[in-house]
Parts: structure tokens; C-alpha cells; sequence
């Protein structure tokens, strides 16, 4: 049973994975002929059977309108984020004596979905002064240039919890 | 219009490079590997983002592929830093002095 349940979510994300790959090369081709279409098939085809487990974009993602919503004010904050990060490492690299105090700290996520939690690592990694190093399950290490905290909870506060709301919501 | 999207464009595109720079200058200024990754990864994401939109101010043609462009990279960057870290810390690359503290080794110890 248990088997069976497992075989289908990985049919149900090759489908996904597949029409992914196939829109992206319709846009990156800008036309529709047939020639172009049938490469792009045979090619998205092939990468889903071979990545039975690839994540794609949309895997994952729960088809409800909060979902859309959270998607789009994540966008939202996630470039406020980057924008800030960029002018924070700026300000530490154009200072004489480098004003750093790195250290890597533990932190825990409440995601589940695999998808989540690779977004949820990619945006630490693209924030102000921090880099995922590791993923262990639940916990995620991450390298802070700055660190504010060690305790777990106060660092969970400080860098998950921005973007963990938005993710729970469009992914779980 | 065309001159307005010439001049939007061109600021993008000096912005893009400023931010590269600097990304440049905090991989030579920074202490240790996991620094400097941190440095490169932000810069280099902003950077190339703000001068993919600055071309297409320039070339509104070609907007669609750039905002591909722009979309694989905002994945793909932050990913192979992620595993260049993951690899240089479980290689045991040398950290800063100024390093506070690290839980990952702390956890691996305590490991059998």
C-alpha cells in the first residue's frame, strides 16, 4: 500500500518536473514549430524518467489561492531581503577594519515538504549575513557573518521565521 | 520613452556592476572560505539581476529570456553555495579567528 502511495507521487512529480522543463524551453525558444516542440518534449521526457525524485518549482505547491498570495508577498519580501543584504555586506566590506563576527548557529524549521525547505535554505542563503551550510532534517546550520544569537530559538526567530511564514503557507 | 528606458537601463546596468564589485572586493577583503562564499553568493545574485534588468530596459526584446535567465539563477546560485560550504566544512577548511562559534562541529562530535 504504502509502496503503491509512494510510486504515484513520483509519477504525479515526474508530470510536474516534465511540464516545468517543457514551458521553460517554450519561452526560452519563443515559438511553436513543431521541430522545436518535439526536441523539448524528448528532452523534458527524458530528464523526468531519469529524476524520478527532481524538484521542480511547482512541486509541491498547494493549489489554493492563500498559497498564490503567499507566493507573491514572498517574492515581495525576499528581493526587500536581498536588496538589504547586498547593502549591509557592502557597508562591512568598505569598512577599514571589517566588522565581522561569524559563527555558525543551529536553527529549526517547521516545513515539511522538501520543496520548502530547499526555498526556505536558498532564501537564508540570499539574506542579510547568512549561509546555509548544512540541512539535517529539521535543523538547518547556518553561517551568520554577524551572530546576534546563538541560543536556538532566538536565532530560529531572527532568521527562519521571516520567510517560514509565507513558505508554510505555499508549500507546508 | 526610448530615452527614458535608455536612461533606466543604463543606471541599472552601473548598479549591477557596483554591487559585483563590491562582491569582488569582499571576496579578497574577507577572513575565511565560508565569508567569502557569502560575499560572493549575495553580490553576484543582485548584481547579475539588477544588470539582466538594466538590458532589457536596453532591449526590451529580449525581456522574456533574461527573466529566465534572471529565474535560473535566482535558484541555482544560492544552491551551489550551499554546497560549496557544505563541502568546505566537512572537508575542514580553516576558519577565521574571529569565529564564535560553531554547532555543526559541535553536533558532528558528538556523533559516534
Amino acid at each position: 500500500m504504502e509502496t503503491s502511495d509512494k510510486a504515484e507521487s513520483g509519477a504525479h512529480n515526474q508530470v510536474i518536473l516534465f511540464t516545468t522543463l517543457f514551458l521553460f524551453w517554450i519561452m526560452l525558444n519563443g515559438t511553436l514549430a513543431a521541430d522545436t516542440l518535439l526536441i523539448g518534449a524528448l528532452a523534458s521526457l527524458s530528464i523526468a524518467l531519469l529524476l524520478p525524485n527532481g524538484l521542480s518549482f511547482f512541486t509541491e505547491l498547494q493549489d489554493t489561492p492563500q498559497a498564490l498570495v503567499a507566493g507573491v508577498r514572498y517574492y515581495g519580501y525576499f528581493f526587500k531581503e536581498l536588496v538589504r543584504s547586498n547593502i549591509k555586506l557592502t557597508a562591512i566590506v568598505l569598512t577599514r577594519d571589517l566588522p565581522i563576527q561569524p559563527g555558525i548557529v543551529k536553527v529549526r524549521t517547521k516545513l515539511k515538504s522538501r520543496m520548502g525547505r530547499l526555498m526556505l535554505a536558498n532564501s537564508i542563503t540570499l539574506t542579510p549575513g547568512t549561509l546555509t551550510v548544512e540541512l539535517d532534517g529539521e535543523w538547518l546550520y547556518v553561517h551568520w557573518v554577524t551572530v546576534e544569537s546563538t541560543d536556538i530559538d532566538a536565532a530560529t526567530a531572527k532568521i527562519v521565521s521571516g520567510f517560514e511564514r509565507y513558505l508554510e503557507v505555499m508549500y507546508g | 520613452m526610448t530615452m527614458l528606458l535608455d536612461i533606466i537601463g543604463g543606471l541599472l546596468l552601473v548598479a549591477g556592476t557596483a554591487f559585483l564589485l563590491f562582491g569582488g572586493l569582499g571576496l579578497v577583503r574577507m577572513p575565511d572560505v565560508f565569508n567569502r562564499i557569502q560575499a560572493g553568493t549575495k553580490a553576484t545574485t543582485l548584481g547579475t539581476l539588477l544588470t539582466l534588468a538594466g538590458a532589457t530596459c536596453l532591449q526590451p526584446a529580449w525581456g522574456v529570456k533574461l527573466l529566465l535567465i534572471g529565474l535560473f539563477l535566482l535558484f541555482t546560485n544560492p544552491l551551489s553555495s550551499q554546497v560549496l560550504a557544505r563541502a568546505a566544512h566537512r572537508s575542514g577548511a580553516g576558519k577565521s579567528e574571529k569565529t564564535s562559534i560553531d554547532r555543526l562541529e559541535e553536533d558532528q562530535r558528538k556523533k559516534p
